[in-house]
């Protein structure tokens, strides 16, 4: 050993050595990557794919809309889809997190054999492949699909529901994968709530509704902030649910940003798109974040 | 008309296992107001159960609770004037300590203005002025402690319940608090009923104890009455130490009875509910035990043994003698700064005596 080796030396060495492996895989597989997003999307698209190395801001303009070149037109049909997958990703989120909010208190206050009976259970579909679990979605709700024979079949409609291709399919889809990751951290936040808390709001004279709001919900919104984010990113540029459930008729971003990169082979454009999620999301999590923060500083003060 | 009624309660619970506890069984006590009244037993005695039917948390399976004429059973626990301090205190870590304490007033929709004045008033009775902005988390456990109270005690409640408040503070602290509650009481002049395990606490605090075992109420009175003549074997051995003594009473001379073991070792005590040939039991208290002197006259009811061990516990001595057919006595001597000496060595043999008056006779098996 060297000479004036201490504790804290060591700490230190062992600590670069462990936290050696994820640096390497952000910096080569994230950062780098996501300069060459930047840069491409900047570029001018070749003719046969690739890039021209010319400034070229043109693939924003063709999504938002200012001044644009001589061949390349402004198209609102792209925000609007960018729009339309904001709403489905928000409705995801909320559709999922009214299913898990409650199932969480309700698995929270069984026995533990039960409770990790219950929760093996919830990771249970990941054991099939994602594109069987939305293929069969796509039979569930078809014309002649299993919802539809029933319910003509016991006479409460006659003629089949158009369900499939439909922001209702997909969000139905979406739901439906994305409820684990919604669910995990509703429940993690949920196992801890001391219950004592919710007798003493009830002790203080606070009925149901008013013990509710002013203690539980508080109490969970990390759970419920924590499995939105997870959820509304992953849903924002979603585009296996959407290219089955939602056909040629709901487009997200997804969709087009694949399109853009595996058939019109326009990077720069699929690039742009990209990063226009992406820096939606860093934006809502950067506004999250502060208020977040800005809470604790009152909360200390 | 009595001011809080509990009338034979009866509570169950069915265990995993499938066996029935009897949490409460026909416990009846008449609380005075302005009364402070502890129920006393170990843990698992029923005192928390009956605690949590008195808040409004458990359904009773039988009998009532009456306040001021009024039954309180189909009340749910957000409509009932009575407020607990929780074991742990319960305070809302996403509150501030003013927030947690005008919590029940923002829920009964009192104005600001008048609500801030209350939770000034209030943090002033706990003195904890200047401490309304502060997170629970940043107090010491004494500071949550009176944070608890003052939430509790703002919405003047008529009954004021204590879940074992003081059981998370260290000792020096948890005296403190003792006297601090007790004039607390005095102060706001509302009943409380204070649960605890801790039979110091109850002698110390309470005008009344309730002792509690197996969901039964074993004995109810004031401190002094509790520790001078407890009802049965288990009151005796659970507030303070007792040397228990079982035999049958012979004869009865001025008052008091002369018990016989079945050693054949007699013993004299006070009581007056036994006649001749009753089952009894002597209780004998530790300090009122003696040994006696070398040249001390010998007494008839005297009790002799073998010193086996000493225990030096600062403001006594603890003294065990064994006192022959297998059983110890247990003594408090004076200890008076001039060290244990000899004379409580091990092996000394020696000779205990006490006053009968002191000797309180129970019934039997009770």
């Amino acid at each position: 050993m060297i000479a004036g080796d201490t504790i804290s030396t060591r700490k230190k060495r062992a600590l670069f050595l462990l936290l050696m492996p994820i640096t390497l895989v952000l910096g080569i597989f994230f950062l780098i990557p996501l300069g060459i997003m930047i840069t491409y999307s900047f570029l001018e698209p070749g003719l046969y794919g690739g890039v021209e190395w010319n400034w070229y801001p043109y693939n924003y303009g063709r999504i938002l809309g200012w001044p644009l070149n001589d061949y390349e037109e402004f198209e609102p049909i792209y925000l609007a889809i960018f729009l339309n997958s904001l709403k489905i990703a928000g409705l995801t989120v909320l559709f999922s997190l009214l299913i898990c909010y409650p199932a969480a208190f309700w698995v929270s206050r069984m026995s533990p054999r039960r409770k990790n009976f219950v929760l093996f259970l919830i990771t249970l579909p990941f054991f099939a492949n994602l594109l069987i679990r939305i293929y069969a979605w796509l039979l569930l709700l078809r014309p002649t699909g299993f919802i539809n024979s029933l319910l003509q079949g016991v006479g409460l409609i006659d003629q089949p529901l158009d369900m499939l291709f439909s922001n209702f399919a997909v969000i139905v889809g979406m739901v439906y994968i994305f409820t684990p990751f919604m669910f995990l951290p509703i429940y993690a936040n949920v196992e801890k709530l001391d219950y004592s808390l919710v007798r003493a709001s009830q002790d203080l004279g606070a009925g149901p509704v008013q013990t509710f709001l002013r203690v539980i919900l508080p109490l969970t919104a990390p759970g419920i902030i924590g499995g939105s984010i997870i959820v509304f990113i992953p849903a924002l540029g979603n585009f296996i649910v959407p290219a089955f459930l939602g056909g040629s008729k709901v487009q997200m971003t997804g969709n087009l940003i694949e399109r853009s990169f595996l058939q019109s082979r326009d990077w720069p454009f699929g690039a742009a798109l990209a990063l226009l999620i992406m820096g939606s999301v860093v934006l809502l999590l950067v506004i999250q974040f502060a208020r977040a923060s800005r809470r604790e500083s009152r909360g200390a003060a | 008309m009595v001011f809080l009624q509990i009338a034979s309660v009866h509570k169950a619970y069915a265990t995993p296992e499938g066996a029935l506890v009897r949490a409460l069984d026909d416990v009846t006590i008449n609380v005075k107001n302005n009364e402070f009244l502890t129920l006393l037993g170990p843990s698992g005695c029923g005192k928390t159960t009956l605690l949590k039917c008195l808040a409004g948390f458990e359904d009773m399976d039988g009998g009532d609770i009456i306040l001021e004429g009024k039954s309180l059973r189909s009340v749910p626990a957000h409509h009932r004037p009575l407020n607990t301090v929780f074991q742990n205190y319960a305070l809302f870590p996403h509150m501030t300590v003013a927030q947690n304490i005008g919590y029940g007033l923002d829920v009964a929709g009192v104005k600001k203005p008048e609500r801030d004045r209350r939770v000034g008033e209030a943090l002033e009775m706990v003195g904890l002025e200047g401490f309304g902005g502060r997170r629970p988390a940043q107090l010491s456990g004494g500071q949550q402690q009176r944070v608890a109270l003052a939430r509790s005690l703002i919405l003047k409640p008529r009954i004021l319940l204590l879940d074992e408040p003081l059981s998370a503070l260290d000792r020096k602290m948890r005296e403190s608090m003792q006297i601090e509650l007790k004039n607390l009481q005095h102060t706001v002049g509302i009943t409380f009923i204070f649960v605890t395990h801790d039979q110091e606490e109850a002698l110390a605090m309470s005008d009344r104890i309730a002792v509690f075992n197996h969901g039964r109420l074993q004995q109810i009175g004031n401190s002094t009455e509790i520790y001078d003549t407890p009802a049965n074997d288990f009151v005796a051995n659970f507030v303070g130490t007792s040397n228990l003594f079982a035999g049958k009473v012979i004869a009865r001379n001025n008052g008091l009875l002369i018990v016989e073991t079945a050693n054949g070792r007699k013993l004299v005590g006070t009581g007056d509910r036994f006649a001749i040939g009753d089952s009894v039991k002597l209780v004998l208290r530790p300090e009122h035990l003696r040994i006696t002197g070398p040249d001390e006259p010998a007494s008839d009811h005297a009790i002799s043994g073998t010193i086996t061990d000493a225990v030096f516990v600062g403001s006594v001595v603890r003294v065990h003698v064994d006192v022959g057919f297998g059983r110890t006595a247990i003594l408090h001597q004076k200890y008076d700064r001039r060290g244990l000496g000899s004379a409580l060595n091990p092996g000394t043999a020696v000779t205990i005596v006490y006053s009968p008056e002191a000797a309180h006779i129970i019934p039997e098996g009770a």
